[in-house]
């Protein structure tokens, strides 16, 4: 089956890890933005156009008919690594289209009154859609609390479960926090009040086995770019039965079996939701993306991403005055996200790119989380196999220099003075986590210090 | 863009020792703009006397740029009449920073600049005369 990991090999199948940034040799480290791509992928995007490239499903000719035998074939291969039928694959454009798709479709036959269940540690992609479509149909969105270690707050996603809730929606893997939810659980919770089960899995696929039968989600959503696939390509999971009873999304050609002038009748699955022309190339090269991690083998993608974050964590915990937030080692995925002192994150980010490393500084398309912890945003930085624990030292020798260099002189405090004037932000976030009803104070204070650094534990 | 580029000196001496920062209590108008997206906030407060900028000052956070961009438009508003003002724009901005400003950090560049343009259209308004 897999191989033995050997990230030496593993690199070679990326051209871009030899790029120089200001000469400095890349070390990219923004893999829950977007993955690097191996040379097979590309090499299939090339092929496909140079070799198959013609509209799929209606050409009788042989091109047309390749061209349709690969792209039905990728759904195969994309749902066989989840544990799915290939008609239960529907490729979208990214995992936010998939969200999307699926709050259109499932919220047109709810009704007022009926509540959709979030957590706060939701992408704006899990979110919006759902605010916007409550909106416009009365419905009404909770969202389930976090815990002050950044774990999901488990009794707080029970109260918030009344057979009023129609859908829950939650992430498998926190892009901000790196937390791991217990999807499993979740489900068995949700489905328990008849809700529609729903992960976004955008975090959690391409670095660890995902088993939708046994999660026992009704959908998943996730993006190719994020497991060595192109952009422009994402994943809805649905099952059979689900997918079958919901309405289309976009209407177009290719969706449908039959149209007159008064009506329409939709074509199978997956295609009922598929109009238009897809992106052939792109489903191609993510089932060569996924071929590639089988290869590799997920298990082995998911330990060496766990050493790399036990790495990142003891050397991140050097650094004076950081801030690391999320769960302990074990609950976290190869997400890890901090602050240095007072420095911004965009400064820390634009620094630590001079000796070549490229992390994410903001608030990573979770601005209600981030709030809730009281960070304008972090620093952020995420793993894939392909990186090192070298690459992680050369990330933390950049973040102590950039605390040398931003660093405010005795005679220049100005500025640190006037940020006093601002809410002191650790005393505000345990302000705003404090929830005296199901914590006692000691509780409290030991899971402050937990989120405001795991290895001062 | 090289870092040394975006953060040259100058840039550095802004950011660290900001000029015209803190609370002005006499003054003719205020005004605060944040970037969310970034989290950089400034406001500031403004005197005028006839139609000329006679004392401008920041207070705000945010990154470097953002900072430093304030402290320099400060530092060269102050004297200027309002209409002189209110005929700067972003490359004035960029200039006065001196390094090539990336489509992402424009915004950090220009927020001090948009929120003293912004409190000047008010205080022609009549909004928020003397507070």
């Amino acid at each position: 089956m897999s191989q033995m990991f050997d990230v030496c090999k593993i690199r070679n199948d990326f051209p871009i890890l030899r790029t120089k940034i200001n000469d400095k040799l890349l070390v990219y480290l923004d893999n829950a933005a977007t993955t690097q791509k191996p040379k097979k992928v590309l090499k299939s995007i090339k092929k496909y156009y140079e070799t198959t490239n013609a509209n799929i499903h209606r050409g009788v000719y042989k091109m047309s008919e390749e061209a349709t035998r690969l792209y039905e074939e990728a759904h195969a291969v994309v749902g066989k690594f989840i544990n799915a039928a290939a008609e239960e694959i529907v490729f979208t454009r990214n995992a936010t289209e998939s969200l999307n798709l699926l709050a259109y479709s499932l919220c047109s036959s709810l009704n007022a009154g009926d509540e959709i269940l979030l957590t706060q540690m939701e992408h704006h992609s899990n979110i919006v859609p759902w605010q916007q479509l409550a909106k416009q149909r009365g419905l009404k969105v909770n969202y389930a609390e976090i815990n002050a270690d950044g774990t999901l707050n488990i009794e707080s996603f029970k109260s918030l479960l009344n057979n009023k809730t129609r859908i829950v929606s939650v992430t498998h893997v926190s892009n901000f926090l790196g937390t791991i939810n217990p999807v499993d659980e979740l489900s068995k919770l949700a489905h328990s009040v008849n809700a529609i089960f729903i992960v976004d899995a955008s975090q959690s696929v391409p670095h660890m086995p995902v088993d939708v039968k046994k999660i026992n989600c009704d959908f998943a959503a996730f993006s190719g770019h994020k497991m060595c696939g192109p952009t422009g390509i994402g994943v809805l999971y649905g099952k059979k039965e689900l997918l079958e009873k919901l309405p289309p999304f976009l209407f177009g050609g290719d969706m449908i079996k039959e149209v007159t002038f008064e009506d329409s009748k939709w074509n199978e699955l997956p295609w009922k939701f598929e109009a238009g022309t897809p992106h052939i190339a792109g489903g191609i090269a993510l089932a060569e993306a996924v071929k590639y991690l089988k290869k590799i083998g997920v298990e082995n993608i998911q330990k060496h991403e766990r050493e790399l974050t036990m790495y990142a964590l003891q050397r991140l915990g050097e650094i004076p005055n950081i801030t690391i937030y999320g769960p302990s080692a074990e609950k976290r995925s190869g997400i890890t996200s901090f602050n240095v002192g007072q420095i911004h994150p965009h400064d820390v980010a634009a620094f630590v790119d001079r000796f070549g490393v490229a992390i994410r500084g903001g608030h990573h398309c979770a601005m209600p989380l981030a709030k809730l912890l009281c960070v304008t945003g972090t620093a952020r930085a995420s793993f894939y196999f392909y990186n090192t624990k070298e690459e992680i030292d050369v990330l933390v020798d950049a973040l102590k220099k950039a605390q040398e260099f931003f660093s405010m002189s005795e005679n220049s405090n100005n500025l640190t003075n006037n940020l006093k004037t601002y809410p002191n932000t650790k005393n505000e976030f345990s302000e705003r986590l404090k929830n005296p009803s199901q914590k006692t104070k000691n509780e409290e204070n030991k899971n402050k210090i937990k989120i405001q650094g795991v290895i001062e534990e | 863009m090289s870092f040394d580029e975006l953060y040259r000196e100058q840039i550095m001496d802004h950011y660290k020792n900001p000029r015209n920062h803190g609370v002005l209590e006499n003054f003719s108008f205020k005004f605060f703009d944040n970037n969310p997206l970034c989290g950089d906030e400034i406001e500031i407060r403004a005197l005028v006397e006839g139609n000329v900028l006679k004392d401008v000052r920041f207070t705000g956070k945010g990154c470097s740029i953002s900072q430093a961009a304030a402290s320099m438009l400060t530092e060269i508003v102050k004297g200027k009449t309002l209409a002189e003002v209110q005929q700067l724009n972003r490359d004035n901005v960029i200039e006065l920073l001196g390094i090539p400003v990336g489509p992402v950090r424009v915004k950090c560049a220009v927020l001090s600049l948009v929120a003293l343009k912004n409190g000047i259209a008010e205080f022609h308004n009549g909004v928020n005369k003397n507070g």
